[in-house]
């Protein structure tokens, strides 16, 4: 039996026995998509990338095809929320379709801050359906440099 | 039209190409997901392509096949600490065989909102004509 299954493995490679293991490894990988990027997503629409540096916020996400008027975004506290409708327009009558891909519908998620932000000042900017928030961080939340005498 | 606008949207991961030929420069590539439709005239595609700016997209077509391949110029985020990565960006790569022929001269490509629109129109002798059969 094992005879058998060791002259059965057609692409057997001399070279690397291990490149075959870790190719299956990915396959397994992709198939359960535990990739590390993917392990920490809310998953919920839109997903997000968040950033901060000392006095800022970042908030990027992937909105292609949303208009500007048809997101909402609120912030309260310490936390942002993002939400609105995708549309795809209906195109004209007896267009058969090949390929459906693209999702319309609403979304509406919800984004934890680690501290506390100045509601004052949210900028929002949607370009090339890339959507980008600068929340500023409230001057308590802010780092101070202490000098040291 | 209104039960689909009621959906809510459900997150789906961006998908990796799996390799349309060996990459020179390091960098993810994407397949954008599209919506093909075809009318008696012509062939409407529509690709969802976030931070692609008109400039860094390419369409080519020939001999029958359309390929897509757009740039995405990385975030700068030198400065930011991540908290949170949840999508990455990357290339965008997509090929189509096209069964029709397409009048080259007349291809209208429009990019709005991080949507490219893509009119391909047929050509004539390719649009269905209407043949009378008379009895007799």
């Amino acid at each position: 039996m094992i005879y058998r299954r060791f002259f059965n493995v057609p692409t057997w490679r001399f070279r690397s026995p291990w490149e075959e293991l870790h190719q299956m490894r990915q396959q397994l990988e992709q198939m359960f998509d535990s990739s590390p990027d993917q392990r920490v997503s809310a998953g919920v629409y839109p997903l997000i990338n968040l950033t901060e540096d000392k006095d800022n916020f970042y908030i990027r996400a992937e909105l292609p095809g949303v208009k500007a008027d048809e997101l909402d975004i609120q912030v309260t506290g310490n936390s942002l929320s993002i939400s609105g409708e995708r549309k795809i327009a209906a195109e004209e009558e007896g267009a058969r379709y090949h390929r459906r891909e693209r999702e319309a519908g609403t979304f509406s998620r919800m984004v934890g801050l680690s501290g506390e932000v100045d509601t004052d000042k949210v900028e929002a900017k949607l370009k090339d359906g890339i959507l980008r928030i600068v929340v500023s961080k409230a001057e308590i939340a802010k780092p101070k440099q202490i000098n040291v005498r | 039209m209104a039960d689909i606008q009621s959906k809510e949207l459900k997150v789906r991961g961006k998908q990796e190409v799996t390799s349309p030929a060996e990459q020179t420069k390091p960098g993810l590539v994407f397949t954008p997901a599209v919506d093909i439709f075809e009318t008696e005239k012509e062939i409407t595609l529509l690709a969802d392509m976030p931070g692609v700016k008109a400039n860094d997209l390419t369409i080519d077509l020939r001999d029958n096949t359309l390929t897509l391949s757009a740039d995405v110029a990385p975030v700068d985020t030198t400065d930011e600490q991540v908290l949170l990565a949840e999508y990455e960006t990357g290339k965008y790569y997509r090929q189509f065989t096209l069964g029709e022929l397409i009048n080259q001269e007349k291809i209208d490509a429009t990019l709005n909102d991080g949507v490219l629109r893509l009119t391909l129109p047929k050509i004539e002798k390719a649009t269905p004509k209407k043949i009378a059969v008379k009895s007799g």
